[in-house]
């Protein structure tokens, strides 16, 4: 990769973690409604693969979307307002936390059903495929969803039509509050991919370069008619399911031990600066930069416009003949 | 002009609009074909709706899916999230609950989660009712339940007229339908053109009008409603409003309440058991907006709250039919 590549991963890397961190204060105090779930510790998959795509390119993301949207270059005051409720929020505060999408972006939303994404996503594969583009469809999945049938289902048609679909499986190893080693039949999530008749791969999702290397061959694949692939990518969770999740189920040592051995920030910074493609001071003017962002995002999503009640009848139908 | 069976109308639907618009397709199960020893094998649906589609268009606009609901429809919802204009066949409505969370959390919600920022113009087809026999797991009729979630359309056509122009309007439109076909209809026959013409939603039909008792009915009950209207009429001199919405939503509210404010009586008629169906909405519409007109208690004519049963005695015994109308009509006039 290039410096200004690298220095714009190092940017959405950064600015997806302190979304997060933000967003879990301002939720803390109130702020924020409804439930949220939080991508913290998970960043390298979602850039490693978006930094792949462009506009064109369509992406179904998870309840836990934030760093989806903003891989994909959703803007991070947009995302704030939606969180918000305001009507200057991407889906104008009809969505919220768990909705956001940006079609302008090739975005087509964050969902909150498990699994519900990957068929979704192998339609806009379809459109692909008919109109003769060239551009691909992702759909993130967690591990849990991995024991969701239509996923497979989705896996399927993908590779009977030899889709330009990508499944990204984000195994954090954890369903919601139950390790999925307990309820999955075949831990090897990659192997129950291949199954289905496609390349799948599992990477350190840890490792920005890794999940970048591998979503780069698939995407590839994809664009030159090549059919589907799967990429099972491992990171932890920083913070519970969603947040008030009071975690009974590990300990805050075990979170801190993860913090200090897998967190895809230092292990990217270590790793561009040994390098000398990126200096410390560069780090650290995009540092400043993305908390002035969160800053004015957080500060637009306080002031921004609220609905009305009459906006619950808007945008039901096209029209309702 | 000529005289056509209800599968043929849509058949012809499905032929107009893919000429049409390139961005037409269809997915589901049986519905195209194959190719055996570089010959084209064509299926064109198990009830034979979409013969021909396959021979002229191929597999890329007419796809053979795996048994997968789920996958077809996310497949199709997916595909007109990206300027796709696409139809999917659900062999079955009873089939619809394997993929409820694709019709009814994401499909019908699209739009309105998203801010309006996007339409889902999917249209989806589907058998429905009784009539054949074919037991609890493939009779049931399903429209009631869609009819109840906001974001989505529902049509349900009595005759084959209808059900092409309805088609025509269903796969035209920007918001996703879903599209019964009563499956005992398809062979039912009357004059239907042979050049395309759409239907608008919203707008009932009025098979019979009459000044003594209001008939609403949806899809093949709408014939047993005529029937009834029919022979109250020659036998009794009753005269009969039959009205069919055709499109459950939107429900045209007006022409229903317009007849009951003249008749001041009120007998509405479906195939579904009486619990949160059609019946118990028009129901419920009249004596919201419309109780000052009438002269006596709504009666409704539903199948029994059972599943539908296999047996040709006792699915007889569970559908509706004239002879159990014309005593609700009794009723409303004593």
């Amino acid at each position: 990769m290039t410096h200004d590549g690298l220095l714009r991963a190092y940017r959405r890397l950064r600015l997806l973690r302190e979304f997060e961190e933000r967003t879990r204060v301002e939720f803390q105090t109130g702020q924020i409604a409804g439930f949220t779930h939080l991508y913290a510790g998970m960043e390298a998959i979602a850039v490693g693969v978006c930094e792949h795509l462009t506009d064109e390119d369509r992406i179904i993301s998870t309840h836990r979307g934030h760093g989806h949207c903003l891989a994909k270059g959703c803007d991070p005051a947009a995302m704030m307002l939606e969180l918000w409720g305001s009507t200057d929020g991407l889906c104008r505060g009809k969505g919220g936390t768990m909705h956001i999408a940006d079609f302008s972006r090739g975005m087509l939303g964050a969902n909150a059903v498990v699994g519900a994404g990957a068929p979704i996503a192998v339609g806009a594969a379809l459109a692909s495929a008919m109109t003769g583009g060239t551009w691909v469809a992702v759909s993130f999945v967690g591990d849990g969803g991995t024991n969701i049938g239509s996923v497979y289902e989705a896996m399927n048609l993908a590779v009977v039509l030899k889709l330009p679909k990508i499944f990204v499986i984000e195994d954090n190893g954890w369903g919601e509050m139950t390790p999925i080693a307990d309820v999955a039949g075949n831990r090897d999530l990659a192997a129950r991919a291949a199954a289905m008749g496609m390349p799948a791969v599992s990477v350190d999702g840890v490792d920005f370069f890794a999940v970048h290397a591998a979503a780069g061959e698939a995407i590839a694949r994809a664009r030159r008619g090549g059919g589907p692939s799967t990429i099972v990518a491992s990171a932890p969770r920083f913070y519970g399911h969603h947040e008030g999740d009071p975690q009974l189920y590990r300990s805050r040592e075990e979170v801190a031990e993860l913090r200090r051995r897998e967190d895809c920030l230092p292990r990217f910074i270590g790793r561009v600066t040994a390098e000398g493609i990126l200096s410390a001071d560069e780090i650290a003017a995009v540092d400043a930069d993305i908390a002035r962002i969160m800053d004015d995002a957080v500060a637009k999503a306080k002031a921004g416009p609220r609905p009305v009640p009459a906006d619950v009848h808007e945008h039901v139908y096209a029209r309702y003949r | 002009m000529t005289i056509k069976s209800m599968r043929d109308a849509l058949n012809e639907a499905l032929h107009h609009e893919f000429e049409r618009d390139p961005r037409v397709f269809l997915i589901g199960e049986d519905v195209g074909g194959f190719e055996k020893d570089g010959q084209p094998v064509e299926i064109g649906g198990v009830f034979g709706v979409s013969k021909g589609l396959y021979r002229k268009y191929g597999r890329k606009r007419v796809i053979d899916a795996p048994i997968s609901e789920a996958a077809i429809i996310g497949a199709a919802s997916g595909a007109a999230l990206c300027g796709m204009r696409p139809i999917a066949e659900i062999m079955f409505a009873d089939l619809t609950a394997v993929c409820f969370d694709q019709i009814v959390n994401q499909i019908a919600k699209f739009r309105y989660m998203f801010g309006g920022q996007c339409a889902c113009p999917v249209v989806i087809r589907m058998t429905t009712g009784g009539g054949r026999n074919a037991g609890a797991q493939h009779s049931q009729t399903f429209y009631p339940i869609f009819t109840s979630f906001p974001g989505l359309k529902v049509v349900v056509p009595s005759n084959a007229y209808d059900a092409k122009g309805l088609l025509i309007t269903a796969i035209r439109d920007e918001d996703p339908v879903i599209f019964f076909e009563p499956k005992v209809l398809y062979t039912e026959k009357c004059e239907v053109p042979d050049e395309a013409y759409a239907i608008p939603f919203g707008e009932a039909a009025m098979p019979r009008e009459g000044e003594d008792v209001t008939l609403v009915a949806f899809g093949q009950s709408v014939n047993w409603a005529v029937q009834a209207a029919d022979e109250l009429r020659a036998t009794r001199g009753i005269r009969c409003d039959v009205i069919d919405p055709r499109t459950p939503s939107p429900l045209d509210e007006e022409t229903i309440l317009e007849s009951v404010a003249a008749t001041g009586r009120l007998v509405v008629i479906d195939e579904s058991p009486p619990r949160c169906g059609l019946t118990a909405d028009v129901a419920a519409l009249v004596a919201d907006k419309g109780f000052r007109d009438l002269k006596a208690p709504i009666k409704t004519v539903t199948a029994p709250h059972t599943p539908v049963p296999q047996a040709r005695e006792l699915e007889r015994a569970y559908l509706p039919n004239p002879r159990r109308i014309i005593a609700a009509v009794e009723e409303v006039l004593a």
